[in-house]
């Protein structure tokens, strides 16, 4: 566990050292010149992040509520949740080919190839196998007479999922809806090929965009002290943003039970 | 004997079409969404297949036991970064296994304070979370400078053998495997702290009843009915250890040369792809394909070993 | 029996699976009055009550053959409504379940699903006044309605079941779950709602059935051959007075003598 503590310090220190104003706010500096900053991929990191919660809650709560509420034992319900499981265990790697081969190689928004969307989509297949487990595993921890109280009072099942069953899972849900969207945010290999990275501001969701992991990659490696400092920096707010996203479904899941 | 109940007040007593009709299009509706999972799985599937087919055509299973990857002359085999990839992800686990499981005993079975536990376990948690673009970064600047001079140590003392015969220089196998034992450490914690608390207290009790020793109870007892949830753990942890691709492909190297020393830099299929997909094009592009293909059967047979694991020993107790 | 027939069951047979757990039910309920169904256990006297709302419709592989009439309609026939039945008979269960929601809108809830048009807040005192339980949440009604007891839930339950207005209400075993003392308000509730509502209520305790039912009807179960389980089946049905008193059958007389059960 040592090393992992290391890295957390590292981060904080050599990180937190570099945050100011125009660091937030400021466009990266061409390669060799020195200042400027990382705004444009922290708000790329949460545009593409949007995208994808936009996506894969709805898709994946949706998907939970099927498999705990309506579906039989049967092999169709086996067959998806056996298949979330796969897909949780595909790389996010692959999320990255397939994404690419779907929608960047084809160009099917726009003639456009690299985008916004095609990131916060190739994230939304990394959250979705997150999200339908949470929502099964947390509807199923609502007691059956629940759901028999409200059909007894004449409740339909639609009524009954949207403001009883959904309501009383609500913490499970959130805490790992939120622990998947933080888990996402983090993401590289799915983004490097789909948003691909951008030097400019964002300029719509169907054009190249930059985000503080892609930046971390590519300046990682550049031989430039410059960049590899904004690296650092950009570690050190995502680092915050998730350490933070983490917290807040702790106090999610005990806020709600007291 | 009773007067008619004052119904007129409730207007929906019977239920309206369209009411009737939300009820079963939102069962349609999730119908369809619990479906996309198997869509998009498919999808992958059938997308990187197709993507690989040219590749798969050209060079046959040749491709997994060569080791040219040759963009000027169209050759490609995948050996250096299935090799890569095995190596990394297997001894990896091999470090990381023992110190996690260590790590859970010692969190879980009341050697400590419970409120020193409870914040130990909060922050294995927090650490599982750091991404792993992050941990390259740090693999890159701090931990490689660091574990550099142990690294020559070995291979002045064991050069002799293939696995140290080259002198360590920077990126390379070597560091790849100590990221990656840094990123699966919280997992395989996570997984057995788990697993160890949910051992019936029973069991515990029952072990401790008949006058076990602390360890006899931990070794003999407790461990052994924990075993299916961690093997299942590690099985997960390797499967992630092999798809991982950041922080691998930060620090590992990506050599095109074969070697079989831990200190010469290497490749994984996962790097690869990170690497060349964005620019490649032509057959390049298929033979990328090829080897996602064969990350993919990889990681596939992990998890359900995994989960096939988990379900075939939990039986037992 | 001089009473209006409020449901009649026609040779009514319920089946889990390929299991029959009660078979061959004829019964006439009688309206405006309470009957109460007992017997011993696992004779299916609780799966009769739930085929009454359709609420077995709930349970996997659950099915019945025969008739369930009720306002001269079957109510298993394709083209009735599972949902608009349980808005006419409503139901109280064996644990107290209040909805994760205020006391206020456990009873609003119903009544707007229901599409009530009317003065919420005087149909909320209304309901809770009848399940004599507004005196307890008159000053909380924001509050959540697990922080009533164990009894006041039941009886928000019951406040809650009676807010949608149905014809009938069906109680499972309604105070299993209670002290004595909350089982005493709850009887004494159910002699007023019986004013306005037909009651079926389930229940294992005898002196319960003697208390409020006007009418009772005898359950058994008996092993079958070639089977591996119980099935259930009807004795005796009658007013409560002559299943206690004079029961026709030998089984009934030495259930409700305590001879076994």
């Amino acid at each position: 566990m040592i090393p992992l503590f290391l890295v957390l310090i590292y981060v904080l220190i050599q990180g937190g050292r570099l945050i100011s104003l125009q660091l937030l706010t400021e466009l990266p500096p061409a390669p060799g010149l020195e200042g400027g900053g990382i705004g444009n991929a922290i708000l790329g990191t949460i545009v593409v992040t949007l995208i994808a919660s936009l996506i894969a809650i709805p898709v994946g709560v949706g998907g939970g509520v099927y498999l705990s509420e309506y579906a039989q034992d049967g092999w169709f319900s086996k067959f998806v949740r056996f298949g979330n499981d796969v897909l949780a265990g595909v790389p996010s790697i692959i999320c990255g080919v397939f994404i690419y081969s779907l929608i960047v190689a084809t160009r099917i928004f726009f003639d456009q190839s690299f985008s916004a969307m095609a990131g916060g989509i190739a994230l939304s297949v990394l959250m979705l196998p997150t999200v339908i487990k949470t929502t099964y595993e947390g509807l199923l921890l609502v007691p059956q007479e629940m759901r028999m109280g409200a059909y007894g009072v004449g409740a339909s099942r639609f009524v009954t999922i949207t403001q009883i069953t959904l309501p009383a899972a609500f913490t499970p849900i959130a805490t790992g809806v939120v622990l998947g969207i933080a888990r996402a945010a983090g993401e590289t290999a799915p983004l490097i090929f789909t948003a691909l990275f951008s030097p400019f501001w964002p300029e719509g969701l169907f054009n190249p965009i930059a985000t503080m992991s892609v930046l971390i990659f590519n300046f990682a490696i550049m031989p430039y002290e410059a960049q590899n400092e904004l690296a650092w920096a950009a570690s050190f707010v995502l680092v915050i943003m998730i350490l933070g996203a983490n917290l807040l479904a702790r106090w999610i899941s005990h806020a709600t039970r007291a | 004997m009773r007067s008619a109940p004052p119904i007129d007040a409730f207007t929906l007593r019977r239920r309206p079409p369209q009411e009737k009709l939300t009820d079963i299009g939102f069962r349609q509706l999730t119908l369809v969404l619990a479906a996309s999972v198997g869509i998009v799985l498919l999808a992958i599937f059938v997308t990187v297949f197709t993507g690989a087919r040219e590749a798969m055509a050209t060079f046959g299973l040749r491709f997994l036991t060569t080791s040219a990857w040759d963009p000027v002359n169209e050759q490609y085999g995948a050996l250096i970064a299935i090799y890569g990839t095995l190596v990394t992800a297997i001894l990896s686990l091999l470090i990381a296994v023992p110190i996690g499981l260590g790590t859970a005993i010692f969190i879980t079975e009341d050697l400590l304070p419970r409120s020193v536990r409870d914040v130990i376990g909060l922050l294995v948690e927090l650490l599982a979370a750091i991404p792993s673009v992050v941990l390259g970064l740090w693999a890159i600047f701090v931990m490689e400078p660091a574990i550099r001079p142990f690294l020559s140590l070995l291979h002045s003392t064991l050069g002799w053998t293939p696995f140290f015969s080259t002198e360590p220089q920077g990126p390379g196998t070597a560091p790849a495997i100590l990221i990656l034992v840094v990123m699966v450490l919280p997992i395989i914690t996570a997984i057995s702290r788990d697993a160890l608390n949910q051992v019936p207290v029973e069991l515990r009790q029952g072990a401790y009843g008949v006058g076990t020793t602390r360890w006899g109870a931990i070794f003999n007892v407790i461990l052994p009915a924990a075993v299916s949830s961690i093997m299942g753990g590690v099985m997960l942890s390797l499967g992630r250890a092999m798809g991982e691709t950041m922080a691998v492909t930060m620090i590992i190297g990506n050599s095109l040369n074969f070697s079989l020393s831990l200190l010469a830099p290497g490749n994984t299929i996962a790097s690869m792809l990170a690497n060349q997909f964005g620019e490649a094009d032509g057959i390049q592009v298929s033979a990328l394909m090829y080897a996602a293909v064969v990350l993919m059967i990889l990681t596939f047979i992990v998890n359900v070993l995994a989960q096939w694991i988990v379900r075939r020993l939990s039986l037992r107790y | 029996m001089a009473s209006d027939v409020c449901m009649s069951l026609q040779d009514v047979t319920i089946s889990y699976g390929s299991f029959e757990a009660v078979k061959n039910v004829y019964m006439d309920l009688p309206k405006g009055k309470v009957t109460a169904f007992i017997g011993p256990s696992g004779c299916g006297k609780s799966t009769v009550l739930r085929a009454l709302n359709r609420m077995n419709d709930l349970i996997p592989g659950c099915s019945l053959k025969g008739r369930v009439i009720f306002d001269q309609h079957d109510l298993y026939d394709k083209r009735v409504d599972p949902v608009e039945v349980r808005r006419r008979i409503g139901m109280v269960f064996q644990k107290p379940n209040p909805f994760p929601k205020s006391i206020y809108e456990n009873i609003a809830f119903g009544a707007r699903i229901n599409g009530y048009k009317g003065d919420m807040d005087e149909l909320v005192e209304r309901s809770l006044r009848k399940a004599a339980v507004w005196d307890e949440c008159k000053d909380k009604l924001k509050e959540s309605g697990f922080s009533l007891s164990g009894g006041q839930q039941q009886r928000l339950c019951i406040a809650r079941a009676i807010a949608t207005e149905p014809e009938v209400i069906l109680m499972d075993e309604p105070c299993s779950a209670l002290d004595p003392i909350s089982t005493l308000k709850i009887e004494e509730t159910m002699h007023e709602l019986k004013r306005s509502y037909t009651i079926m209520i389930v229940t294992h305790n005898m002196q319960q059935a003697v208390r409020v039912a006007d009418m009772t009807a005898f359950f058994n179960a008996e092993a079958v051959e070639g089977g591996s389980g119980k099935v259930g089946y009807l004795v005796e049905f009658n007013e409560t007075e002559n299943i206690f008193n004079s029961p026709s059958q030998q089984s009934t007389l030495d259930y409700v003598s305590g001879r076994f059960g």
